[in-house]
Formats: structure tokens, sequence, C-alpha cells
């Protein structure tokens, strides 16, 4: 009997609190919110850049922001989102790949709410009013890492390296398109300016694994790589390399505090543009693109400062030079048709069927070599760039 | 000789096990209530020292996060729902003193069974197949992983504690791989939501509310396992076990069916839980999936001291923190770490205050100092 009251008595206390939070909010008048939800929080590099963007657009733009941090990739994100909306958000956006179909879920339902979503792939596909995939050409800021990473292997060949020696190490997290695009793009840059690159890929199977990440570069090292790069979100690359004193170009901002003496330089993408332009869109009411590419031009695409006493002499100017080219349209990342620049199994590519409209069978759908070039992030936000080109060997696969 | 003798001082108090007095289950609340209350007091004096906010607005911030409107008291019931079914599921073994901290393996293995039968098979059988097919593979696959490690014990008297944490990274990996194996688009390691056009292989929505239907499941769960401990003979057994191995050896029980027995059921109740968990709330599977509740479902069972009607309380009250933590970390700016910090202090009362209650302290009388 009395652990039956004392449980009555636990409910009602339970539910009295409940009551007092119901009473509680009172409509406010119309303010702009945006609302934010995040995978990790400040600590995780990969949010914390989002978060800073997020907090500088917000309050350029007159928006109050609310935050929701460590939501997993779960129903947790729908949840999320529906009280955003609920705390009165016009917009909602989510930094991470794996809310995307949740995101999507929330969109269907609160159609007044504009829902906006990074990395993702379906928005195209999914043809809603309120929901929008947004990424950056960050392959382009790839290629001007590998254009100072070329210049640094260069400079080892004038110092009595054998050109045939000029092997990098990458280390990549999944064998997926953004990766591939990446590691890609980044090789181009280096071959552009010495031909006789090759490179070699290891994957982790993890976008956070500091063992996994150093063990990898460690590998790559050993087998002979003159210089590493990483996408991965840990230090564990960067500082294998400080320790084997092995060149390093690093990714989403500088580690140059950590690695003062192999930190070259370091490609980022900047969030603050977008996020700018999407507040814009709902304050004045107007549509959002459903992919928006961000690029060198918006300043969406970044690269750090060079880190003199690593790179080589002249490495700054050269990187300039190459930015202003693909600016201009004059340069293309994935350039077709510069003779024996990228090819797969010894032959040119002339044409490429990618897999833009995500499907459960990976059909490819869409021809995406033309004019000379393949022509990335342009028919989606997302990257889909995923050629086997010949000179980099991938140690391994992991899907 | 006299003085000599004397010396030998009485300390200032010494604790003894309430044994013969054991205290008033009234008397026990009120310890209870009064632990939060000072745990309520401690957490206020740390906000304001750590970050000077008003205490009072943070635990408005808590209660608003968990209470504040209709769909937050949905996902509180939905989150402690699950946490008290894991709960339910790890008790049969803790009462056994079989040390199972392999829930989290054992839901994952249960929810990526269900996940599979959603995949392969989801748009292949006729719903009326279907659903039975994929209700039995999940709890069996829950089970299996509960049993191995369990027949390790009977057979070979092998450490449970290890051999269960172990299972949980094999799971984990196995989930991994398959999220590889099944991923969409190709090699992003996620599969996102299955069958988000047919709903094949979801839970219903009743009147409106996904969250119904597992929060039923776990409410005749929970009854289901009032009744089997308080009842049934497989529940004696299980406590006489619990008590001691060779009593119940005495008495004629089957030892190492027992083990074999509650393990196996203790597996299936998880199995349920990552049903519910894949079928009924995500439609997807991660790594992430069981989200650590394996772990917390030990702490909810331990503080309910093992009853499933308590455990109700005591999942609410765990699901209610975290709501509560994630509330003041967007309200306030402040890292979860801080709510984390807040939880703790709160769970330590809780925990702390049950030494109390089992505990006399008894302190040296005036008239011994003489």
């Amino acid at each position: 009997m009395k652990k039956i009251l004392a449980i009555l008595l636990a409910l009602a206390m339970v539910l009295s609190f409940a009551a007092c939070g119901g009473k509680e909010k009172a409509p406010e008048a119309k303010a702009l919110k945006a609302g934010f939800i995040f995978l990790h929080d400040e600590n995780s590099t990969y949010d914390n850049n989002f978060m800073k963007a997020a907090e500088e657009a917000c309050k350029e733009m007159g928006f109050e922001i609310i935050k929701k941090v460590q939501i997993d990739e779960s129903n947790a994100c729908y949840d999320a989102a529906a009280e955003l909306v609920d705390d009165g958000c016009s917009v909602v956006f989510a930094d991470s790949f794996g809310h995307e179909d949740f995101m999507i879920q929330a969109a269907k339902e609160f159609t007044d709410v504009q829902f906006c979503h990074g990395t993702g792939t379906k928005a195209h596909t999914e043809k809603l009013a309120n929901y929008h995939n947004a990424f950056a050409s960050i392959y382009e800021g790839r290629y001007l890492a590998g254009v100072a990473a070329g210049l640094k292997l260069n400079e080892m060949i004038a110092a009595g390296m054998d050109a045939k020696d000029a092997k990098m190490g990458y280390v990549g997290a999944f064998t997926y398109a953004e990766v591939i695009s990446g590691y890609t793009a980044f090789y181009l840059g280096a071959k552009s300016v010495c031909p006789s690159v090759t490179m070699d890929v290891q994957f982790t199977g993890s976008w956070y694994d500091e063992t996994a990440e150093k063990e990898a570069a460690n590998k790559l090292i050993a087998n002979g790589c003159k210089l590493v790069s990483q996408h991965a979100d840990s230090m564990g690359a960067p500082s294998a390399c400080e320790l084997a004193n092995i060149p390093n170009v690093s990714y989403n901002g500088s580690t140059v505090t950590a690695c003062p003496n192999t930190f070259i330089v370091s490609s980022k993408i900047n969030w603050v543009p977008y996020f700018k332009y999407m507040l814009d869109c709902v304050k004045n009411g107007k549509a959002i693109d459903t992919d928006w590419t961000g690029t060198l031009a918006t300043e969406s695409v970044q690269l750090t400062e060079v880190n003199e006493k690593a790179a080589a002499k002249g490495t700054q100017a050269k990187i300039d030079e190459v930015k202003a080219q693909l600016e201009a349209g004059t340069l293309h990342v994935f350039d077709t048709a510069k003779e024996g620049f990228m090819t797969v199994k010894g032959a040119p590519v002339t044409s490429y069927n990618a897999d833009v409209d995500t499907d459960e069978k990976f059909t490819p759908d869409t021809e995406v070599v033309s004019d000379g070039f393949f022509h990335e992030s342009e028919f989606r936000s997302a990257p889909y760039f995923d050629l086997r080109i010949d000179g980099i060997t991938l140690l391994n696969e992991k899907f | 000789m006299e003085n000599k003798t004397n010396k030998v001082r009485e300390p200032l108090f010494h604790i003894t096990k309430r044994s013969n007095n054991a205290m008033k289950p009234a008397a026990a609340w009120g310890v209870r209530i009064a632990a939060v209350v000072v745990a309520l007091i401690l957490c206020g004096v740390v906000t304001v020292l750590l970050t000077g906010e008003n205490p009072f607005k943070v635990y408005e911030t808590m209660i608003d996060g968990a209470f504040g409107s209709e769909r937050k008291i949905w996902a509180l019931a939905q989150n402690t729902a699950v946490l008290l079914c894991i709960s339910l599921a790890v008790t049969p073994a803790f009462k056994m003193k079989f040390w199972n901290i392999g829930a989290e393996g054992q839901v994952l293995m249960g929810g990526l069974a269900t996940a599979a039968c959603m995949i392969l098979l989801g748009n292949k059988l006729p719903p009326i197949l279907f659903y039975p097919v994929m209700i039995i593979a999940s709890v069996a696959a829950g089970a299996i992983w509960g049993l191995i490690p369990a027949f390790f014990k009977a057979q070979w008297n092998t450490n449970e504690t290890l051999f269960t944490l172990m299972m949980n990274y094999i799971a984990i990996q196995i989930v991994s791989y398959f999220c590889y194996i099944w991923s969409v688009p190709k090699g992003s390691g996620h599969i996102g939501i299955i069958n988000s056009a047919s709903q094949m292989g979801w839970f219903p929505k009743i009147g409106g509310q996904s969250y119904l239907c597992n929060i039923l499941i776990v409410l005749v769960l929970t009854v289901f396992m009032f009744i089997y401990f308080k009842y049934s003979k497989h529940g004696y057994e299980i406590s006489v076990v619990g008590e001691s191995e060779n009593t119940a050896r005495y008495i004629g029980i089957n030892v190492k069916k027992v083990i074999l027995r509650t393990m196996l059921l203790s597996g299936a109740v998880c199995g349920i839980a990552g049903l519910i968990l894949v079928s009924g709330t995500d439609h997807t599977i991660t790594r992430d999936t069981a989200g650590g509740r394996g772990f917390t479902a030990i702490m909810v069972s331990w503080l309910a001291h093992f009853d499933p009607i308590y455990m109700i309380i005591t999942s609410l009250l765990i699901a209610f923190l975290e709501k509560g933590a994630g509330q003041i970390s967007t309200n306030f700016g402040l890292n979860d770490s801080f709510s984390e910090i807040l939880t703790g202090i709160i769970i330590f009362f809780i925990i702390g205050s049950e030494f109390f209650i089992n505990y006399e302290i008894k302190f040296r009388e005036k008239e011994a100092k003489k």
C-alpha cells in the first residue's frame, strides 16, 4: 500500500512540474529566429566551424539563434527540428550528413518553415519547396592546397631527390565521393606543378578516429611518402607528420600551432556566406536555392595562411595566381582536355555518367563531362566525382 | 590499571547495517526526497559559482525542456519507455548477480536484425508474414547475443563482466560494417531512413502519435516482468541463485539452466528494445542507436532496487535530467558538460541516500566518556 502511495505521490509531483512548465509559454511578438542542429558540440572541429559561422551570420542579419547540440543522426534530429519550429524558428539548419532524412521528414510536416541541410544530396530529387541542400566547391580549395604540395615536392627534387620518388600520402575517411573528389583534386593540384607525382591513399573507415588516422599516416610515411594530407577530422595525421618531420597539408583549419615545422597550408569551408544568404532569403521572403554551392568567389572556400617555415618559396604567389585562374574560369580542376593530365587506366576521360540523383542502386544518371572538364558540384551541391584516376593507388577500401 | 583499560577510546560514531530495525518505507522516501533537495541546493551553488546564472532559472529551464510542450512530453515519455525497456532487460540478470553490462550490444543486435528485415524483406513479404518474421528475428538476435556469454559462464565459469563488455564492441563493429554495406549513397556509411515511401516495417501511429505504440509495448512488458519476478517459479529461482548458488544447488535448482534461461530472457528483452528503436523510432540504424542506454539502464535498475514498478520512476528521472540538460545548453549556451555535472550531482546524492537508508550511524554516547 505504502509503495503505491509513494508512487502516486511521485507521479503527482512530476505532473505538477508539468503543469508549471506548460504555463510559461506566453506568445511573444514575432522575432526572427533561426534554429541550428549540431551533431556534437564546440569540442568537435567540424561542428565548431558551423557553430561559429552560424553565430556570426545570425548576429549580422539580426536573427535570434537557437542551438541544439549533441543531436544524434536519429529521430532525435526530427524531434529537435520540430521543437525548433515550436519555438518559432522560421528556418532550421542541420550540419551532419546523417541528419538529412530526418530533416526531410520535418520539412514535409512543417511546410511554412524553411529547412536547410549542409552536405546532403537529396534536395533536388525530393522537390520540396522548403527543403534545401548546401555545400561548397571544396575541391577547388584542395586543388590549391595540392599546388602548395607540388611546389614542396619540386623543392625536394631540386635538393637532389629522384623525381620518381615524389610520392604523397593521403589519409581518407571512407571510399566515398566527397573524399574521392577531395583527394583527386589535391593530387591534380600537385600534378599541375610536379608532373611526376604519385599518391597512396589509406582509408580509416571513420570520420573521426585519432589513433587510426595516426597509424594510417605512419604507414604512408613508412611506405616512402614524402608529404601527407588528410580528409578526416582529428589531429592524428598532422601530429604523426610533425613527429616524423614530414610536410603536411591540412584540412578544416590551420594546425600550425601544433605542427610548426611541418604544416604547409590548409583548405577549409567557410559557412558564413551561406548562412547569410539563407537568412537573407528568409527575412525577405525570397526562395532559397535547392542546391547552393559556395565557391572561391563567394569566399566559402578558403585557404589558411601559408606557413613559410615549411612551405616552398613562392608558394603564396603561385596559389594566388592559380586561384585567380580558377575564379576566372580559365582553369578547371578536373581538366579532361589536357593531355595525360587525368586518365583512367591509361585512357582519357571523355564521358562519365555520375550518380547525381541518389537512389538505392546507385544508378548513374547524369552526364557530367563536357567542354573539356568534369563538372563537379554543378548538378547538385554535394560532390559526386568518384573516378579512380591513374597515379593514385588505393591501399585499402572502406565503404 | 583501571585507567589503562579506559583509554581504549570509542570512536565518535560507528556504522551498523539496519538488519532488524529496517527503515520504514515512508521514512526511506523522506530520506530520498531530502537527498534530492540537498542535491538541488548544491547544484544551485555550483551553478552560481561556475556560471553566475540564476539557479532557479536553470531548474525552470530543465522543467521546460522536459515538459514545456506536448511534443516535449511525448519525447520524454518515449525516452523513458526505451530506457525502461532496457532496464527491465538487464534486471533479471542482475537479480541473479550475473553482471550483464552487455545490454548495449544486445540492443544493437536486436536493432540490426530489425533493420536487416526491413531492408532485405521489406518489399518482398506480405505484411502479415513480414511483421512476425521481423519481430521474431529481433528478439532472437538479442537473445542469442545474451546467451553466448551465459553459455561460457555456465559451462566454464568465465568472467561475465568482461565477456559481456567485449560483446558490446563486437556488436558495434558488426553494425558499422552493415552500415557501410547498406549505405545510401554508396560509401557514405549512412543507411538513412529505411522504406520511407512504403513505411514497411514501421510501427503504426496510434491516434496520430508515433511514439504511443512503443510506450504501450513497454508498459505491457513492465507488468509482465513485475509478475514474472514476484509470482513465477522462475522469478523465485533467479532470486535464490542470486543470493547463493550453493543454496540453490542444495535445494535442487539447476543453476546452469537458470543462468542460461535468465540471460536468454535478458537478451530477448534487449532485442525488443532494439526493435522499438529501429522500427518504432528511428527507422534506421547507426552504431549510436543504443546511445549508451545499455549502461544507463544499469543505474536505473539499481536505483529502483530491481523493482519494475519503481523503474518507471527512476527511468523517468534519468530521461527528465537528460532532456532538461539539453535545454540548458540551448538556452544558456552552456556546454553539455555543465548539465552533465548537475545530473552527476543529483544522481550521486540519490545513490548516496541509499546508504543512509540501509545503514545506521550511531554516535558515541555521552555517558561512555565519563
